[in-house]
């Protein structure tokens, strides 16, 4: 048999990210005994990377905010596609979540009477964003990071060990979910260190992975985001929702070739920057899209005299959701007014003055003066479109997190429906709290549900080790062998080119049959080297997750013949109101160790009664067909 | 332009290890750590190394660049003449796993020495009230990346294994001060930054200070206020009357 390390919990969070690290604190809190796996160092996290802010209606900054306001904007941001229940608990619960915060420790920046201060950012009416600086992200996770030792600093004092009840498995990859009669038995991975197995017996895990961004060539992502547990629920039996919606961050850097696509935060148009083509024209003004007008700004002035005037003036069309500037920036670009580096300028340095730049947007300085040589107090940024985010993921219950395959939960971004097709700024950190901690709640509650515990059949601990090991053992058909960063390479400039900002369906039919040679290839995967802290391998291992996302995003987005948020048709450039109820779930078929992936479409329960009176029947009409709108209280009085 | 680099990487695991030497093409506007990508890629796919964000954010790919502590992903080339040879090593005050990879566990233990934040008691959640002026100290410490360069140029655990045990090094007696100095924590850990964190090893040579990504003032701005609390505590003969009268524990 096997050897494998052993070890029994109650409760197993994959990623250590914003959302598992409160999944963990919740899961613990009630009792539970808890492990958290992630691929890198505990506190490394790609939340970390998080700049602007987390997006809560606590009213610090303008008291007019409310829930309300902040479950609206969300709505509009992912045009109407996200699901309702979910923009509901998290605009209600993102104060408490945040203030919470405060309790573990966090310092956010203040107001002048001393409250959490809050800033603008894109598709916000008010300033919403609870921020520190331009590293929240960082603060999050350091935050939770302790509130997670304070609660093993608890366990010490009661059991004499820090880890009785509460222990980090850090740079452990789990490649596999093992079920008993359906429902979650435990998790199976190795170390990276040593590259020795090691099984969680569990009957409850919850993935919070992150994204997918891995998958292609430009992108704001780390590494470990190579959408493991949207793979990981896929092949386990749970479908996934949304995966054609794709976020591209409309600012990531361009130049030197080596950073392109590193971040550039939103806070920097939120605190006044500006977008400038190479003729030195703020052009958002001109793509202000028929759903968003009147509600933003149509001349410089006014959208100056927004930053001080907010009752008076309409927001700056630079703050328009990303969905909305990444397409301008695309276009201007295509048109011939890009930038030397085929890009548009950013423009804090004429903006604000010196110390006040540096002051807010520290990071974002210092990122800049140390990778590109450039001052942002002196010379403008140049910025073009970055893959950063996807709605996509693992069809959850709103309240519970729970998947559809018993004993598994998702939080964050690797689960769907939350944003809808675009997700605002500030939204995700806001997310990660919210459901992290519902998930912990929902797998808490599962667990002590049971009567009996679901156990791991040898079996399938023998199989999933000889699937991780497949790439030692040389190609499977006796072909030539593969090396896993020259597949890895073409499968992110497939997905770039070919199913990235704007798609056409010949393009997407394109990449399809790339990934179905790259699919064919796979089985050929060679690393050399030992099991001990094996990047080729650990490539290999990952590279088959990539696969099958990508799978998903390209098959989803041939389907969806509209354009909505993340998603954008060429060939079909309009928002179409017959798509906007319509869910597009990806499945698992057949068990090959990548399996096939089926499309299927799926409505959405309509929105409750209350809810959508939060809404004018004039903006929804916009969004929605004439039958939905039916029996709307202002067409039936 | 485009041009042949010399890097010389140590390989190696905890048995035994050795320099060894690469040419690896260099382009305009890269790092260090693009270099040995490019190594993993072409020459080496088994040379292991951590990094995360490639941004600077995440400290991650800490390593010593000709005997210098450094991000690797925040260590352009461009600092270097063409012709020059290109030290990477790994970190050296923690243990090897392989190649660049060091086990840094020492970091986390220590971590969990510190109690931490303590809120006064019926403080509520939403209830927090503090001056931005006052969060501004303990913010500048909680912009650690925890790469631990700055426990690694540390001489006092630098070739002094033995003084691991008592001494929690720079990142962590900053944690110290950013506790000590929160607006509301109302804990009490100035006796024990000295006696178990060790902050009398530290002779203020302001090493970590430069080696800081973050440009944190470790020295100036966390552990000479440390060391002053401290000696007001200990030193202060009114305060020593005080404790003798009072029986005052832990001071």
């Amino acid at each position: 048999m096997t050897e494998v390390e052993r070890h029994n919990y109650d409760v197993v969070v994959i990623g250590a990210g914003g959302a598992g690290l409160r999944a963990v604190i919740e899961a613990r809190q009630r009792g539970l005994s808890v492990a958290v796996v992630c691929k890198s160092l505990f506190g490394k996290a790609h939340t970390v990377m998080a700049e602007g802010g987390c997006a809560a209606s606590m009213g610090n900054a303008n008291s007019h905010d409310n829930w309300q306001v902040h479950f609206r904007d969300t709505m509009r941001g992912g045009k109407f596609l996200n699901n309702w229940r979910m923009a509901e608990l998290h605009a209600k619960e993102a104060p408490d979540r945040v203030w919470e915060l405060e309790t573990y420790g966090a310092l956010f920046d203040r107001t002048a009477d001393g409250r959490i201060s809050q800033r603008n950012f894109g598709g916000h009416t008010y300033p919403r964003l609870a921020h520190v600086g331009d590293r929240t992200g960082l603060e999050l996770i350091r935050t939770m990071q302790q509130k997670i030792v304070s609660l093993q600093q608890e366990d010490f004092t009661s059991y004499g060990d820090y880890e009785a009840k509460l222990k980090v498995f850090a740079e452990c990859t789990v490649t596999e979910l093992v079920k008993e009669d359906g429902r979650i038995a435990g998790a199976f991975g190795y170390w990276r260190e040593s590259g020795r197995f090691v099984l969680f017996e569990t009957p409850a895990v919850v993935l919070a992975t992150g994204g997918i961004g891995k998958s292609f060539k430009v992108t704001s992502n780390s590494w470990e985001y190579t959408g493991d547990g949207h793979a990981l629920a896929l092949r386990a039996g749970a479908g996934l929702i949304n995966m054609e919606f794709v976020q591209f961050h409309p600012t990531g850097m361009v130049w030197p070739p080596s950073v392109k696509g590193i971040l550039v935060t939103e806070g920097v148009r939120g605190d006044g920057g500006v977008l400038k083509n190479a003729e030195g024209e703020r052009f958002m003004f001109r793509y202000i899209p028929d759903v968003f007008k009147g509600q933003y700004a149509d001349s410089e002035e006014e959208a100056d005299r927004w930053y001080t005037d907010q009752e008076g003036n309409r927001r700056t069309p630079d703050l328009l959701p990303r969905d909305e500037v990444a397409r301008a920036i695309n276009t201007e670009v295509k048109e011939g007014r890009g930038s030397q580096h085929g890009g548009m300028f950013l423009d804090i340095a004429s903006r604000l003055p010196t110390e006040e730049i540096r002051k807010r947007l520290p990071s974002m300085y210092h990122q800049f003066r140390e990778l590109a040589d450039v001052d942002i107090t002196a010379e403008p940024m140049e910025v073009g479109p970055t893959c950063h985010y996807v709605m996509g993921g693992i069809e959850v219950d709103p309240d519970t997190a729970a998947s559809a395959v018993p004993g598994l939960f998702a939080a964050g971004e690797c689960s769907g429906g939350m944003h809808g097709s675009n997700r605002l700024g500030g939204n995700s950190l806001s997310d990660l709290l919210v459901f992290g901690r519902r998930a912990g709640l929902g797998a808490a509650e599962y667990v002590e549900s049971l009567d009996a515990r679901p156990s791991v059949s040898d079996a399938d601990v023998t199989a999933a080790a000889k699937h991780a090991l497949a790439p030692f053992g040389g190609p499977d058909d006796g072909g030539s062998e593969e090396n896993p960063y020259t597949l890895h390479t073409e499968l992110q400039q497939t997905m770039n080119e070919l199913v990235g900002i704007i798609r056409k369906a010949d393009e997407i039919e394109k990449a399809i049959d790339k990934l179905a040679e790259i699919r064919a290839r796979i089985g050929r995967v060679t690393v050399e080297g030992n099991r001990q802290y094996n990047p080729g391998w650990h490539l290999a291992v990952d590279l088959r997750n990539m696969l099958l996302v990508s799978e998903c995003v390209a098959r989803a987005a041939l389907r969806r013949t509209e354009s909505r948020g993340g998603h954008t048709r060429d060939d079909f450039p309009q928002l179409d109101a017959q798509w906007r109820n319509r869910l597009l779930v990806c499945a698992a078929t057949g068990d090959q160790p990548v399996p096939a992936v089926d499309v299927e479409v799926k409505e959405q329960l309509p929105m409750r009664g209350d809810l959508l009176e939060l809404f004018e029947l004039s903006e929804l009409e916009k969004y929605y067909t004439e039958d939905e709108l039916a029996g709307h209280p202002e067409r039936t009085a | 332009m485009a041009y042949p680099a010399k890097l010389r990487v140590w390989r190696g695991d905890t048995t035994s290890g050795e320099l060894q030497d690469f040419e690896v093409e260099a382009n305009e506007g890269e790092v260090v750590l693009d270099l040995i990508h490019r190594l993993q890629a072409t020459q080496t796919p088994d040379l292991a190394v951590r990094w995360n964000c490639k941004a600077g954010k995440c400290g991650s790919c800490s390593a010593e660049v000709n005997g210098r502590p450094r991000l690797l992903c925040m260590t352009r080339m461009s600092i270097f003449d063409e012709d020059e040879v290109i030290t990477v090593t790994p970190m050296r005050t923690f243990p090897v796993i392989r190649d660049l990879v060091t086990d840094v566990s020492y970091n986390y233990e220590k971590a969990r020495e510190i109690p931490s934040f303590t809120p006064p008691e019926g403080l509520e959640p939403g209830e927090y009230r503090m001056q931005q002026v006052d969060v501004e100290r303990s913010q500048e410490f909680r912009k650690c990346i925890e790469c631990f360069l700055c426990q690694d140029t540390c001489h006092v655990i630098r070739d002094h294994e033995e003084n691991k045990q008592s001494f929690a090094g720079p990142r962590y007696l900053m944690r110290v001060a950013e506790l000590e100095m929160h607006p509301l924590d109302v804990a009490d850990r100035v006796g024990d930054a000295q006696d178990v964190h060790g902050l009398g090893y530290c002779n203020i040579t302001k090493c970590c200070t430069e080696v800081c990504p973050e440009g944190i003032h470790i020295t100036d701005n966390a552990l000479i206020p440390m060391k002053e609390r401290v000696a007001d505590r200990r030193y202060d003969p009114i305060v020593w009357l005080g404790n003798k009268i009072f029986k005052r524990d832990g001071a």
